[in-house]
């Protein structure tokens, strides 16, 4: 039982409210392109995501702040993930109540996807909605991808 | 003339593509054909209830009664493994979106470069490094992805699932990385019960020269196939690999994902993470009902959550691509499903 509360209400619609205050000429923003982020298979099958800063994006972001998000973004990865004494332990009494732990517990994955959803939202009203881009949860898109939205950008001069 | 747009909320899992049933308003996910899975329930149950009407009564006063309060015990946790097996997410990758197929097709195409018109393109295959092996990730046409590492296609459930195991018909579900380890558990603690139930059969027929007519065949099918996924699980290898052979033969790769110990493997299969599903059944999205005939005009809807799978047809407008009757991989690959 996935007892993760997904984002309520839409991302987009909170950046349109974001939009719309930086820029209050424009009335809805068109999507220009979207840059889908893959995932790096180095390490095995952990969840992990490129690190490589794509060319699209370079006349809206920093190399180094992209990088900056995408491995915080890993590193909590590997904290859901990690094999260690805790997950060990978890797993053990799981199973010693027949997982129906589960029904009334979160597990240490789903508390680590909680902090990731808070970080992305954080990381998109600070860094990427004044950018007009908007980084989309990886768990909404099946951990496979990091899909970045490209706005398109309508004013000339920045709004701020 | 004016399209009268009706949306209504819809919980995710409705419009989710594949095979799968659905129960319990998108809590219980398994494959169509459960006629199997029945069969299981009521031979475990079926067995058990005889034993307990029949046999535990006289053990319990000429025995001890902790014999027939064990049985209830691992009876309850065969049901409970068989269960959450069953009804359970295997880990089933959800397909890529319009915008994501089209740009993968897209990379596709920059990597493979002119192909001479008459020629098949070659295979969709990327390459990948891990633990300095490298492994090649197959494209799956029907999802329209490049499979993650361990993953493949389950054609009875039409779905990619991830480290798939197998499609068990026993459990009504495929097995994958998010229940193999209810899946073991259920097979060992099945062939507990099943010795259990045999051992205090035998002592009962010894002790009251009771006639009774014993399945033995079932307990050696029970305890081979717990064997078989116990060495499995040592050498950190799904069903899937073994009968492929990925990671057998002298000019094969080794095993990338084996810790190289035994211990360490089993733990991660059995004690590590519990991976959350990342197909969201219970979400709600907007289904959007047209009431006029014309739908030529309808702009790409700009909501994240509205499955747009439906209503438009693919983005991509490039050459014709390879389709997977042609490719003789793919087709070779649909034969060996299991």
């Amino acid at each position: 039982m996935f007892l993760y509360v997904r984002k309520h209400p839409d991302v987009l619609a909170h950046l349109n409210k974001h939009l719309n205050f930086l820029r209050p000429h424009l009335k809805q923003p068109t999507v220009s392109s979207k840059v889908f982020i893959q995932r790096d298979y180095s390490s095995g099958t952990i969840c992990k995501f490129q690190t490589k800063f794509p060319s699209e994006l370079e006349s809206r972001l920093d190399k180094r702040q992209f990088e900056e998000t995408i491995q915080t973004l890993n590193n909590l990865y590997a904290e859901a993930e990690k094999l260690g004494g805790k997950s060990y332990l978890e797993g053990f009494l799981a199973c010693l109540t027949a997982y129906t732990i589960f029904l009334c517990m979160e597990t240490h994955y789903e508390k680590v996807l909680q902090k990731i959803a808070r970080y992305i939202k954080d990381q998109n009203e600070k860094v990427y909605a004044p950018r007009g881009l908007l980084l989309t949860d990886p768990i909404e898109r099946g951990l496979r991808v990091v899909e970045i939205t490209i706005f398109e950008d309508r004013s000339i001069g920045s709004g701020r | 003339m004016s399209a009268v747009m009706i949306t209504r909320k819809v919980r995710k899992w409705e419009k989710l593509p594949g095979k799968n049933t659905f129960c319990c308003d998108g809590r219980v996910m398994m494959a169509r054909q459960k006629g199997v899975f029945y069969l299981t329930l009521f031979l475990i149950v079926g067995t058990c209830s005889l034993f307990f009407a029949f046999e535990c009564p006289y053990l319990a006063v000429h025995l001890s009664p902790a014999i027939p309060v064990f049985a209830v015990f691992l009876f309850f946790f065969v049901i409970a493994m068989l269960l959450r097996t069953s009804f359970s997410d295997p880990g089933v990758l959800p397909r890529a979106l319009p915008e994501e197929a089209t740009f993968i097709e897209m990379e596709i195409e920059a990597a493979n470069g002119n192909v001479p018109a008459g020629q098949r393109p070659p295979p969709r295959i990327r390459n990948v490094q891990i633990n300095n092996q490298i492994v090649k990730l197959k494209y799956c046409y029907t999802c329209k992805i490049f499979r993650p590492p361990r993953a493949s296609h389950c054609s009875i459930c039409d779905n990619c699932v991830d480290r798939f195991d197998h499609h068990c018909p026993w459990v009504g579900n495929c097995v994958g990385k998010r229940n193999y380890r209810y899946f073991y558990l259920f097979t060992m603690t099945l062939s507990l019960l099943t010795i259990y139930i045999f051992t205090f059969n035998i002592v009962h027929v010894v002790m009251r020269e009771y006639p009774v007519l014993v399945c033995f065949f079932t307990l050696w099918s029970v305890v081979g196939l717990t064997g078989f996924h116990t060495y499995l699980i040592s050498l950190n290898q799904t069903t899937n690999e073994d009968i492929k052979g990925s990671w057998s033969g002298k000019n094969r790769v080794q095993n990338p994902y084996s810790h190289k110990n035994i211990i360490k493997n089993c733990c991660e299969v059995l004690c590590g993470p519990t991976y959350p599903s990342v197909l969201d059944r219970r979400g709600l999205t907007k289904e959007e009902l047209s009431a006029s005939a014309s739908n030529s005009s309808n702009p790409t809807p700009q909501t994240m959550n509205t499955s747009s799978r439906e209503e438009q047809p693919p983005a991509s407008k490039g050459p014709p691509l390879a389709s997977p009757d042609t490719d003789a991989e793919t087709a070779l690959a649909k034969d060996k499903t299991h």
